[in-house]
């Protein structure tokens, strides 16, 4: 998001700490389980929307949406944390 | 919300489902306690060490908004009154955000104040520092009793847990949460929550609109529903102004709920407020609501449309619209729209999303109180001149406390038949007077401290005695209506009584007001900076403000 600042903080405790990467591990999670429902349909959940594999669907629109978060976090990763106390959990 | 049907409205969960919003919960507790590693002085507890980016406070402003209130109130409206319901989001809402992004947060941000009480310590002195402190700390103890009250009903609808287990369990994930990483973790959760509300309503809308036959459908059977061809368009929306003339319905639109209601509510509202405090600079800080409009114009698409998309194809609501009684109400639109949509697997989402939102506006109210009670009462006039860490040790008990308050407040909240009804007294209360000491003391300089402690006091209690003459029968106006007259009056008199007491009463020096007064402050010191992390011309708060009224008046016109 920001101009790239020379320190960066790549580390996996640096990620985990960023507010995107939870947010993309949240959604791989209910991505997959959404999307392994929506393989194999039971007529009943179909009939149900109208015809339309929802959970299929939501499921992939959910990984693609929690690839491009994972994807920003590891682009443009948060500063370590600064001397004067800068919060190190902050994202850029 | 306490007629509903019991089983009509029990969602067919399955093992997925539970499993789903059982995760959901583990990453909330999660987020906590990744927030509590960064904090290590009490600025850290209660406003985040000022040091969040901007997309992060500006979701969490629009989602410490986007409560229970808002998902159920404003679907219920959607089913009710069709698009007239989108003002809340447009008129009502968005104006007031880019106000308080371009003219207020200079003052806010810029005089390092921890809370909006604490402005008031800067401008007009301890009087009026204490009398706000302590009201908001009580009408957010008031408010948080309202969200925890909705939040364990719908937790005892959808579970069948009694309400008073739901009640708990729900006051005590919230706690958690809140106690451990203070107001970071409330903002992470928030932009968490806001995320996963998103990821529920959004395909909720879109088998919705499937299945009436898309968005030209939708328009066929909600012009041959009961309300009409009316409820297609947003103005001059006369059913829910209640006026049967257009042009007083659109002046009731812009005034009434476009300045009087919004500005009161979203400029002077710590628990908005505190938001846009906790970014990193002033660009961030006038951005935060700015960056929150944007969503906001958004969401009504999936809140208020899946509301009347309800409102045509669920039985039961379709049964109400044509004024039979099926046993369930407006506000009951989005749980039917999910029973008779949403598979198992996309459930358990719609289910973490509703709890999420549900969550979201508590949290709001126990991470401002905290500060306030905190700084504003606690540290100013009750246990001064302690170390830092005596008061972020605080912090956690201060939560706690507030969360028994709320469950008391909470059984306050359940004896109300319109919850709506109660907060708007409560806004009537409160937002109407500070709003108008506000902007007369950003203002008017001649405007003295005794001027406004006596201005909020004589403003609050004349919203008081409009609401119980109303209650006594003396003035008749429905529930609503009392409170915007209360809210009205409670304007007017403030303005009236801080001019008449200025007048006769004696200012502070003008160098003690700089900063504090628009027409006393150097203009350089309200622009904020442009360079380094605020560089760009995507970061000029004034731009993107332009940008997004833009796309207000877009939308008004499409959709008008």
């Amino acid at each position: 998001m920001s101009s790239p600042t020379p320190a960066r903080n790549r580390t996996a405790a640096g990620l985990l700490t960023d507010i995107r990467t939870i947010i993309a591990l949240l959604f791989t999670v209910y991505g997959a389980v959404l999307a392994v429902l929506g393989a194999a349909p039971s007529a009943e959940d179909l009939e149900k929307s109208g015809g339309l594999n929802i959970n299929l669907w939501s499921g992939l629109g959910m990984l693609v949406f929690a690839a491009a978060f994972a994807g920003w976090a590891w682009l443009s990763p948060v500063a370590p944390a600064a001397p004067d106390g800068e919060e190190p959990g902050a994202a850029e | 919300m306490h007629v509903l049907a019991q089983d009509q409205l029990r969602l067919d969960a399955a093992g997925v489902d539970y499993a789903l919003l059982a995760l959901y919960f583990v990453f909330v507790l999660g987020v906590g306690f990744m927030a509590r590693r960064s904090v290590s002085d009490s600025l850290d507890f209660f406003l985040s060490g000022r040091s969040l980016p901007a997309w992060v406070t500006g979701i969490a402003f629009v989602a410490a908004n986007l409560g229970a209130i808002e998902i159920i109130g404003m679907s219920a409206n959607g089913a009710k009154y069709g698009m007239p319901t989108m003002h809340y989001f447009w008129i009502g809402a968005v104006p007031a955000m880019l106000f308080l992004a371009l003219v207020m947060m200079p003052f806010y941000y810029g005089s390092k104040v921890r809370s909006v009480p604490e402005f008031m310590l800067l401008r007009f002195g301890r009087p009026a520092h204490l009398v706000n402190g302590i009201s908001f700390a009580v009408a957010q103890i008031l408010i948080a009793g309202v969200n925890l009250f909705l939040l364990a009903s719908i937790v005892n609808v959808l579970l069948g847990w009694p309400l008073w287990v739901s009640l708990l369990v729900a006051a005590a994930i919230v706690l958690t949460y809140t106690a451990l990483g203070g107001l970071s973790a409330a903002i992470y959760n928030e932009v968490l929550q806001f995320f996963v509300i998103v990821a529920a309503l959004l395909p909720l809308t879109y088998v919705g609109l499937h299945k009436v036959g898309g968005w030209d459908g939708l328009v066929e059977k909600v012009s041959a529903s009961p309300g009409g061809a009316e409820q297609l368009s947003a103005w001059p929306g006369k059913e829910l102004t209640g006026f049967g003339d257009s042009f007083l319905s659109v002046l009731g639109i812009v005034f009434g709920l476009g300045f009087v209601l919004a500005f009161g509510y979203w400029t002077t509202n710590f628990v908005e407020v505190q938001r846009a405090m906790a970014s990193k600079s002033m660009s961030a800080a006038q951005r935060t609501p700015i960056i929150g409009a944007f969503p906001k114009l958004i969401i009504p698409f999936i809140v208020v449309v899946p509301g009347m998309i309800a409102g045509v194809s669920v039985s039961e609501m379709v049964a109400l619209k044509a004024g039979e009684n099926p046993g369930v109400d407006y506000n009951d639109a989005m749980l039917l729209l999910m029973r008779d949509l949403l598979p198992n697997g996309i459930l358990g989402v719609a289910l973490a999303g509703l709890l999420a939102s549900f969550m979201a506006g508590m949290a709001a109210n126990l991470s401002a109180f905290n500060t306030v009670f905190t700084y504003d009462i606690w540290q100013a006039y009750v246990a001064k001149g302690r170390p830092d860490r005596y008061y972020l040790k605080m912090g956690p008990w201060v939560t706690a406390g507030a969360t028994i308050g709320a469950v008391g407040t909470a059984f306050i909240a359940s004896g109300y038949s319109n919850l709506m009804d109660y907060l708007q007294q409560l806004f009537s209360f409160f937002n109407a007077p500070l709003f108008a000491t506000f902007i007369l003391g950003m203002f008017w300089k001649r405007m003295t401290p005794t001027a406004g402690w006596v201005g909020l006091v004589l403003g609050t209690a004349s919203a008081v005695a409009v609401f119980l003459l109303s209650e006594a029968g003396v003035i008749a106006l429905s529930g609503q209506g009392a409170s915007f007259v209360g809210a009205g009056a409670a304007f007017v008199v403030d303005i009236a009584v801080s001019v008449a007491v200025s007048l006769v009463t004696r200012p502070k020096p003008d160098e003690q007001l700089v900063g504090l007064v628009h027409s006393l402050t150097p203009k350089e010191s309200l622009k904020a900076s442009s360079a380094g992390e605020d560089s760009g011309w995507y970061r000029r708060p004034w731009l993107l403000a332009g940008i997004v009224l833009a796309i207000t008046v877009v939308m008004n016109i499409v959709f008008g």
